[in-house]
């Protein structure tokens, strides 16, 4: 399968995210400027982290506007697999694409260390490998992952199944000490409405083999290699 | 024409920094400081005829860029007197 792996000025984990489905999982991938209109007849989208147009003005907020996020919102509506990491997260919010925003961590400090997250849902084309509740050990690296929901819209995420990923301990718990950021019931990821976009603020890509401290991340790109290969998930074209 | 406009984190959302810097302010004696909400502010020139013209630009500018409404709200204020753009105001 084809990943397009989207480039925006200041974007510096897209080439951890190439490397990851390329080289570690043997997939096809290209980078797609962000002015680019098309994402080259691509499977899967990742929107990398990093500091798109040096997160000015808000995290995302300019990023939104670049040409290519009308395609990436065109695959989106037509179902197509939708990954955002980190930054790639915080555009993703501020598209629209997924609700809620990002407040600054409540440690207003950058958070650069390994967490432990909890699988919520394994019913997302990048959860789809993972075992229900496996707790994974993948990097955080972020000063704005606080994410934050009005109560309405975040009991109708709760309601829907939508917290796919949730900083936990390593034994699962869910607890204030495991919650790197100060995030809304300890929310690391969510998923869309039709559950094929998905964004989280850890880094999955980065996790990918035993000589970086984790090899937990794989899953994730792993699913959703299986979902497309499988044909549980593809952008009607 | 100028535009201010002054973007606040809404009073129902955590500020972390606007804590940080009420922390600050205490080490610093200010005890009086009861709470501090941090935001952002812009000065937008505009090349607009009239204060009512201003004022809807300067409010599709927040609502499109300048605010993020999940937890953002903002306020405007028009300074007619502002320097004008050239070739504006008659």
């Amino acid at each position: 399968m084809k990943f397009a792996v989207v480039v925006f000025p200041g974007s510096n984990c897209d080439h951890d995210a190439y490397h990851a489905v390329k080289h570690v999982l043997g997939q096809d991938a290209a980078f797609v400027w962000h002015k680019e209109t098309s994402l080259g007849g691509a499977d899967a989208v990742i929107l990398p982290g990093g500091f798109a147009h040096g997160d000015y003005l808000r995290t995302g907020a300019i990023a939104r506007f670049s040409p290519v996020m009308q395609a990436v919102r065109r695959f989106a509506a037509a179902g197509g697999p939708v990954l955002g990491i980190c930054n790639g997260f915080q555009v993703l919010l501020e598209a629209g694409l997924l609700p809620g925003a990002m407040l600054r961590n409540r440690s207003v400090q950058f958070q650069c260390e390994h967490v432990y997250v909890r699988v919520e849902q394994t019913d997302t084309p990048f959860t789809l490998a993972c075992r229900q509740g496996q707790i994974l050990r993948i990097p955080i690296a972020h000063g704005e992952g606080n994410y934050y929901a009005e109560p309405a819209v975040l009991e109708q995420l709760e309601r829907n199944r939508q917290v796919v990923f949730r900083y936990t301990t390593v034994a699962g718990a869910v607890t204030d000490d495991s919650n790197p950021n100060g995030s809304i019931n300890n929310i690391a990821g969510i998923c869309s409405e039709g559950r094929n976009v998905v964004g989280l603020m850890p880094h999955p890509e980065r996790a990918c083999e035993l000589p970086l401290g984790s090899a937990d991340g794989l899953v994730v790109l792993e699913s959703v290699v299986k979902a497309v290969t499988q044909g549980a998930v593809a952008a009607t074209r | 024409m100028r535009a201010r406009v002054f973007v606040t984190l809404k009073p129902s959302v955590f500020d972390p920094q606007g804590t940080t810097v009420a922390e600050a302010l205490h080490t610093l004696g200010y005890s009086s400081v009861a709470d501090v909400r941090q935001g952002k502010y812009f000065e937008l020139t505009l090349d607009a005829n009239t204060p009512e013209e201003a004022r809807r630009i300067a409010t599709e500018a927040a609502d499109k860029l300048l605010a993020n409404p999940v937890i953002e709200s903002y306020r405007i204020e028009i300074d007619a007197a502002g320097a004008p753009a050239a070739g504006a105001g008659r």
